[in-house]
């Protein structure tokens, strides 16, 4: 079959499903607040995006995920840099590194809420805690990982710690750092949300919790097409640069898309 | 071969026609382990001249790897010394090239710039060292590769970049781990050949480990050859055959000579490749 016929027959089973799904829900009368038809999500989606009320929300949670992400990876990046150099870094921050990677770090978000407020603060901060250890436990495997003969080739040019580091020690991680950075990319956006649950003035989060409240089922659902579609978005992104940063890894081709497991 | 050849070789000490560029005096080297301390290298004694091609032949853990890296200043010695151009080696130094037995090629940096890593490293002149690049990789036959990447290359070409990578900074002497070991046997005699028309050309300093026989007594003016454990130089044989020495030089009876000559250290302790 030719990947225009497949295509197009993966397309008609998506409009058969939908189809099925309205039929369905008008059928046996399904209550517009358990499940609402395809119709409805749709009607919610543009009634919604028309009135800026989604658009806002969007520009909101946009920037928590972002800052979040921008913090928190740069953050987790050099505390990488220091543990996977120094031993003695990696020995007296090790105790917190093992008792903060065991804990769901979701969990904290009501702490964070009293002690940050409602306001944008408190979102970036829950969203850069669970973009963080991605990025550090990558950033950390992947500087190590640098290849022996590499490392004594270097060595025998009467390369600086500092040279190795850069021109071969970096490199060699990136590998790491890119997949690192996938992940966090979608968990800055999974903090993000869980802390609008927890609190928020604004915010997609924010909205689902109060659509939810007020019985608009439609309304709850074409937040989450907006939100699935910001995830892919984003993870398109960082897809994009990796692709273009390490195009020299052969396993960059046969590489998996890390997020493909779903989000916690 | 002349009599007189054979007479001095016989002795194990043809002194280099100049002044020796290596000189390697009573050199030891052991490791503490658990079961107590293993002797890697035992009174290792020689020396290489200006332009010499030396090949150090042994089999696995006869501790040739070990004296390349003393040598490479990678590892210190326990005992003796190893000194290049009237200096101990006492760490990395910059006017020694060194080939590994893997390519060892950064694969995010094209053939030119794999190539011109230690005029990097070592802050040369950048632009100088591409056109000395781009020279060296002529003279290998990588000319209009330089700007592929190593990945883009066979085995066989990329050994070579990591010659010419070796030769850019000009050292005063090259050492060469076992380089085409890892090559399938085709492969390994067409590089002997070009390795042998680069030395030609370049007349580099070269130390030059294996485990083959015919690969040293092929390229090499001498051949030490050591034993192991604890790793001795057994005896140093003088290869004096012309050059340049085609392929077929392995069927002469001046080569099977030498390799005989060789083997028979080996014969009571085995495992070495003919």
């Amino acid at each position: 079959m030719t990947v225009s016929r497949k295509s197009l027959l993966r397309l008609c089973l998506i409009v058969a499903s939908l189809l099925v799904w309205e039929a369905a829900v008008r059928l046996f009368a399904v209550p517009v607040f358990i499940l609402p038809a395809p119709s409805s999500i749709a009607m919610a989606l543009y009634r919604g995006t028309v009135s800026s009320l989604y658009i806002d929300n969007l520009g909101v949670t946009l920037v928590e995920t972002v800052l979040g992400f921008a913090a928190g990876t740069s953050l987790a990046f050099i505390l990488g840099v220091a543990v996977a150099l120094s031993r003695r870094t990696e020995y007296y921050l090790y105790p917190y590194i093992v008792m903060f990677q065991s804990l769901p770090k979701v969990a904290l978000a009501p702490l964070i809420i009293v002690w940050f407020g409602l306001g944008l603060t408190s979102k970036v901060i829950n969203a850069a805690l669970i973009a963080f250890f991605p990025l550090m436990v990558n950033t950390i495997v992947g500087l190590r990982s640098a290849d022996e003969d590499r490392i004594n080739l270097m060595r025998s040019l009467d390369a600086s710690e500092w040279q190795i580091f850069w021109m071969l020690r970096l490199p060699s991680a990136l590998p790491f750092i890119m997949a690192g950075l996938q992940v966090a990319m979608i968990f800055s956006l999974i903090g993000a949300i869980v802390a609008e649950f927890v609190g928020a003035t604004s915010g997609l989060g924010m909205l689902i919790q109060s659509l939810n409240f007020n019985a608009d089922i439609a309304g709850v659902f074409s937040i989450l097409i907006i939100l699935s579609v910001l995830g892919l978005i984003l993870n398109q992104i960082i897809s994009v640069v990796r692709r273009r940063v390490l195009f020299w890894d052969p396993s960059e081709k046969a590489a998996a898309d890390v997020t493909k497991g779903g989000m916690p | 071969m002349t009599s007189t050849g054979r007479v001095a070789a016989d002795e194990g000490r043809v002194a280099p026609v100049s002044a020796p560029v290596i000189a390697v005096r009573r050199l030891g080297k052991s490791y503490e382990t658990a079961r107590g301390p293993v002797v890697a290298l035992d009174n290792i004694d020689f020396t290489v001249g200006e332009g010499e091609f030396v090949a150090l032949l042994g089999p696995s853990g006869c501790g040739k790897s070990t004296l390349l890296k003393i040598l490479a200043g990678l590892l210190s010695a326990s005992s003796g010394e190893a000194v290049l151009r009237g200096t101990v080696i006492a760490g990395p130094r910059r006017d020694i090239g060194v080939v590994f037995q893997s390519p060892v090629l950064f694969p995010w940096r094209t053939v030119l710039a794999n190539v011109v890593l230690p005029a990097d490293v070592q802050r040369l002149g950048r632009e100088q060292h591409r056109r000395l690049a781009m020279e060296l990789l002529d003279l290998v036959g990588l000319a209009g590769f330089e700007h592929r990447y190593p990945w883009e290359l066979s085995g066989g070409m990329q050994q070579r970049v990591a010659m010419v990578r070796a030769l850019i900074h000009d050292p005063a002497m090259l050492l060469m781990d076992e380089p085409f070991g890892a090559l399938d046997a085709m492969t390994r005699e067409q590089m002997n050949l070009e390795l042998q028309r680069i030395w030609l050309e370049r007349r580099k300093t070269v130390v030059f480990i294996t485990h083959s026989i015919p690969e040293a007594v092929f390229l090499a003016d001498r051949v030490l050859v050591m034993t192991p454990r604890p790793g001795r130089i057994a005896e140093i044989v003088p290869v004096e055959i012309a050059r340049p020495r085609p392929l077929d030089v392995m069927n002469t009876e001046a080569f099977g000579a030498s390799v005989r000559r060789i083997r028979a250290h080996f014969s009571a302790h085995g495992g070495l490749d003919a």
